[in-house]
């Protein structure tokens, strides 16, 4: 497949990418990872005319936590960085879970997290588990720097909140007040295919009671859906049967998804009850056989 | 001296030698078409339809031609003033080249432009303008037969509906009688979903004439390189020997590089046109859109039973779809290939088949995808019904099949339609797969775990693939009988070169090919190269599919070998100073038959015929065979499958998987389960997530590799695989039988039947593959039979 004519720029800093976008309108993209993007090109769908390859800019391939628990995660951290974390492991349950279920092995080697923001799939994993966990992705571009809250970032299919001189350099995640649990679960006919359905689901709890709940939807509408009626149903309760099965049945309507061949719509909004309850049931502590899926 | 060859030792029959041909691709040294670079050499790309079927009116390529480096923007009218826009098709149809009057498929070759290189062409081809009338679509059988139902080819004279041919074979009365003594009679219907070959390698062809010598030169994917030198002799009007036709490193076949595609046409005319060579490789979204698919067929049928379970008869029916031009590559006698093989391993005593083959808005095909003409769905049908039957009867699984059975003193055996069975074991294959998979305790260990909620099932299928197609008194491709080749020239040092007319494609002919000489001759299989796919040197043959290649051209490769044997017994007799009676062979080796010290290798043999052959003897130790199998060859298999079905999600595992495959005799072992692997791969691939469909306006939903899906190796189960069963061809001459795509066709009904089994106590009778997790929860949570090709945006 032969993609159409471009140009390939390749720059050392993110202020010399930033001018090199700034300089070509809408005709732009950047090339991190490029999983997505490459395909697209091939296949001609996607047709810019200048390429701007930031993975020669230093410094931006970190995953790092700040002195109070904020997590901090560079436009070129690769999936596979994630999947490898320890610090993930340790304190990030839904991101950890998530890691190893991104596309395949060969994928996760070059793919990168703030890339799969960016393309804004709605079958993206990775905006899920960010929009759940209440993350935001930083910007850089000719007027400098701003932070936009990864419920405002995806506008739609394929489309992302920055401008066409804007860089995403980093995805923050917070810091957590209580106790987190959670998880990722996705429904997918290989691994590699895009989910079928995906459930993000992060919480914070002290004691009993759950203080933080996000939940996020994969695969089920044409953005990534925030299922914040789910989430706050679960504010300030004790995780039990009742409030677990409460939060799944108002996931499932939130749930906007469509019959294809990958599933009918019925089934997906089942799928979508399902995750929930498999990974609160998880958080709450019981086992309830759970099998991946 | 007198030590006889260790026939393992020198890569004879039975060694697990290492691929010879691997040395090269693992080292990224093959040499596939896409890695050929003439002198010169211009690009073709193609231009393909957005839509199922339209009316074309109007291309305008002005748009096209002013891009710098375009050397050639081909079109339908363009080759229909030459009488080249439509084509003959393996079957007796015709297909168009590029499109003149309409497009009847999504995908459909429209125009294509030949370029300095593959971005220009990319380029013009996006330049090109069409100007489409859309037209009602045809996506299956029941549209295409509908009263209503617009014709697809009206190109065609005496083609006044949709339907290609009916087609019929076994007793009707007969069947008829069965039926009236049944005491119960089952019935399934279900649909085995559109496929696709889908090799790694795409098809391509670089075609090069030569004005200065008339000659025209052709490297491309095929996996049966004389019958495209005919075919092209044919279109293109050219000599038959100015055509010469290579055959390189393939990447894989699988049936779908059999057929002449349009591409390979419009280069070759771009080639002659041009007086330049002109590549054109296909890529991936092309490859799955336009060439031949497989399978895609509605099947009917039921069966006749007595009470205590013997099968009485068995009515089928088949409705096939054929997409837009009837192009399946497979024996002009038989409309509908090798179907009814169906149940040719039970003993039937009357059947009957009809056949209905229509045209659609879908990509042409029904290519012999890793099967032998049609043998997949038949198998496919056969081992579900045999499940429903069982059922019906209340009888268990193993002991029906085993009751019915063509008994092992009952071979050769003649099947209700007509086949000739050669041989087998059945019986004991299936004991060897229920020992293996813990047969004895399942049924207790499923009832325990369905109390606890848990849904776990055994699946059994088995399979006999008529192979080695054909003799030719039956078995023809265009009036060319089906017979195969092998020339063998062994040189004076005693090392050899072997050619055949068949071409391999990944089956590892360079290796095994070798290992029957050197079962034949003693000389080591290293000393023996093999050569396959350029008609100027290899023998004339049908080439390779439908698991032909050691049925037929094996067979030939042995019979050269005897012939070379036989004129070393002169030789060795004129070395040894003794009559042609007095000598004796042994692996390698010609001795005197009253003093087994004296004697001379089969090297030795090989010097004398340059250097010292006796008065009168012609020179040279080489010789060629034709091969015509007196009958087919029928491999067995059993392949036993356990799964657990969550039952929330529908999601299923399988928890283990028995192949018992008798192939007859193994020529390498480790060839043999390679292939059994590969195909149990596909064969899982089918039954969980494979499948090509179309929405109601014809887009095809399956033409990438996001939405046809290939299984890795992180989904494909393990499989156990078991040999000890060995039943040899009586009338192969080294008694093989074939084994390449017996798990592809076999194993999709030992998965299909197992997640039956574990959800058999809610009364699902069918799920049609692929079971994605939402079909079988969709059966689960309603209790019903989820049928047809999965539904695409149904709900919008």
């Amino acid at each position: 497949m032969y993609p159409s004519r471009f140009r390939y720029e390749a720059p050392r800093s993110l202020d010399e990418a930033v001018a090199l976008l700034a300089g070509a309108g809408d005709d732009a993209k950047v090339l991190a990872g490029g999983q997505s993007l490459i395909p697209l090109m091939k296949l001609r769908f996607a047709a810019p005319g200048l390429l701007v390859d930031i993975n020669n800019i230093p410094g931006l391939d970190y995953h790092r936590e700040d002195a109070d628990g904020t997590l901090r995660i560079g436009a070129l951290a690769r999936h596979a960085d994630l999947e490898r974390s320890d610090i993930l492991r340790a304190r990030q349950p839904t991101m950890a879970q998530a890691s190893a279920v991104i596309a395949d092995p060969i994928v996760r080697n070059r793919g990168t997290l703030v890339g799969s923001l960016c393309h804004a799939d709605p079958q993206g994993d990775w905006a899920s588990v960010v929009t759940a966990l209440g993350g935001q992705v930083v910007a850089r571009g000719p007027g400098g720097q701003r932070t936009i809250p990864m419920t405002d970032f995806v506008l739609g299919p394929f489309q992302n909140a920055l401008g066409p001189a804007e860089v995403a350099v980093e995805a923050v995640i917070p810091a957590p007040r209580g106790a987190r649990s959670g998880g990722y679960l996705k429904l997918e006919r290989r691994v590699g295919d895009f989910a079928t359905v995906g459930v993000a689901v992060a919480i914070e709890t002290t004691g009993e009671m759950v203080t933080r709940a996000g939940i996020a939807l994969t695969g089920v509408g044409g953005a990534t859906i925030n299922a914040a009626q789910a989430a706050s149903a679960l504010v300030g309760k004790p995780l039990t049967g009742q409030t677990i099965a409460r939060a799944a049945d108002l996931a499932a309507q939130e749930a906007r998804p469509r019959t294809d061949h990958r599933g009918s719509a019925e089934y997906k909004r089942h799928m979508v009850r399902t995750f929930v309850v498999r990974i609160l049931a998880r958080s709450q502590g019981g086992d309830t056989g759970e099998r991946a899926a | 001296m007198s030590q006889a060859l260790d026939e393992v030792k020198i890569g004879g029959l039975g060694a697990s030698r290492k691929r010879v041909e691997d040395e090269r691709f693992i080292r990224g040294r093959g040499n596939y078409t896409d890695d050929i670079t003439l002198p010169g050499m211009l690009h073709m790309e193609i231009l393909r339809s957005p839509v199922a079927h339209a009316r074309i009116r109007s291309i305008d390529v002005s748009r096209a031609w002013e891009i710098p480096g375009v050397r050639l923007v081909l079109t339908g009218e363009m080759l229909a003033s030459r009488n080249l826009a439509w084509m003959p098709t393996l079957s007796y149809d015709t297909q168009a080249v590029l499109a003149t009057d309409k497009v009847r498929f999504q995908g459909q070759e429209v125009a294509c432009v030949i370029a300095d290189d593959p971005y220009i062409a990319k380029d013009a081809c996006e330049a090109i303008e069409v100007d489409y009338e859309q037209l009602p679509v045809i996506v299956n059988p029941a549209q295409a037969v509908a009263p209503d139902a617009p014709v697809i080819r009206d190109d065609k004279e005496n083609q006044p509906d949709n339907v290609i041919f009916t087609w019929e074979v076994g007793d009707r009365a007969g069947t008829d009688r069965a039926f009236e003594q049944a005491d119960v009679i089952s019935r399934l219907r279900l649909h085995y979903p559109r496929s696709h070959p889908s090799p790694i390698e795409c098809c391509g062809s670089i075609a090069d004439f030569n004005r200065a010598t008339s000659k025209l030169t052709v490297y491309m994917t095929t996996q049966a390189p004389h019958i495209i030198r005919a075919a092209v002799a044919m279109v293109a009007e050219l000599p038959e020997h100015m055509i010469r036709i290579v055959s390189p490193d393939i990447g894989g076949g699988f049936g779908n590089k059999v057929p002449v595609y349009p591409g390979y046409v419009c280069s070759i005319l771009a080639s002659i046109l041009l007086e330049r060579p002109v590549k054109w490789i296909e890529d991936k979204s092309g490859n799955l859109i336009s060439t031949g698919f497989a399978r895609d067929m509605y099947l009917d049928g039921e069966m006749a039973l007595r009470r205590d379970g013997k099968i009485l008869g068995v009515r089928i029916h088949a409705d096939s779809d054929h997409g837009a031009f009837f192009s399946d590559a497979q024996p002009s006698k038989f409309k509908i290939g090798l179907l009814h093989s169906t149940f040719a391993c039970y003993d039937v005593p009357a059947a009957h088949l009809t056949a209905r083959g229509t045209y659609s808005n879908k990509a042409p095909g029904g290519v012999a995808y890793r099967c032998s003409f049609r043998v997949t769905e038949a198998m496919f049908f056969q081992e579900r019904m045999i499940q429903a039957a069982a059922t019906d009867l209340g009888m268990d699984q193993a002991a029906f099949r085993r009751m019915n059975f063509v008994p092992d003193d009952a071979f050769p055996h003649r099947t209700p339609f007509g086949f000739l069975l050669d041989s087998g074991q059945y019986a004991k294959c299936l004991d060897v797969g229920l020992k293996a998979i813990g047969y004895d305790d399942f049924r207790a260990r499923q009832e325990e775990a369905r109390q606890r909620g848990r849904l776990l099932g055994l699946g059994i299928s088995t399979m006999t693939e008529p192979l080695g197609a054909g003799n030719s008194r039956e078995f023809d491709i265009l009036g060319i009988k089906m017979f195969d080749s092998a020339e063998l020239k062994v040189h004076m040092t005693g090392k050899a070169i072997l050619r055949t007319g068949a071409k391999t494609q990944g089956q590892g002919h360079e290796t095994t090919w070798a290992q029957i000489v050197a079962h034949e001759l003693g000389i080591p299989a290293d000393d023996v190269v093999v050569e396959e796919g350029d008609t100027d040197t290899a023998p004339f043959g049908m080439g390779t599919y439908a698991s032909r290649s050691t049925p037929v051209a094996g067979a030939a490769v042995a019979m050269v070998s005897r012939k070379i044997r036989a004129k070393a017994r002169k030789l060795a007799a004129h070395l040894l100073e003794v009559s042609e009676e007095d000598v004796e062979w042994e692996l390698g080796r010609f001795y005197v038959r009253s003093a087994p010290d004296r004697g001379v290798t089969i090297q030795e043999c090989a010097l004398a015929a340059y250097s010292n052959m006796p008065d009168g003897m012609e020179p040279g130790l080489e010789n060629t065979a034709y091969y015509d199998p007196p009958n087919l060859t029928w491999p067995f298999a059993v392949y036993i499958v356990t799964v657990e079905v969550d039952p929330e999600t529908g999601v299923w595992d399988v928890t283990n998987m028995v192949a018992v495959d008798d192939c007859g005799v193994r020529i390498n072992p480790m060839i043999v389960e390679g292939q059994i692997m590969g195909g149990l791969t596909e064969a899982y691939a089918m039954a969980n997530m494979q499948f090509i469909t179309f929405d109601a306006e014809g887009n095809c939903i399956g033409s990438n590799y996001m939405d046809y899906l290939l299984p890795s190796a992180w989904e494909t189960p393990g499989f156990e695989l078991h040999s000890e069963v060995v039943t040899p061809s009586p009338h192969h001459p080294i008694g093989a039988k074939g084994i390449g795509e017996c798990a592809a066709v076999g194993g999709p009904a030992a998965f299909v039947n197992a997640v039956l089994d574990a959800i058999s106590h809610l009364g699902v009778r069918n799920i049609d593959m692929p079971l994605l997790p939402d079909r079988v929860w969709e059966a689960i949570t309603y209790r019903r039979d989820v049928s047809g090709a999965p539904p695409v945006r149904s709900d919008d």
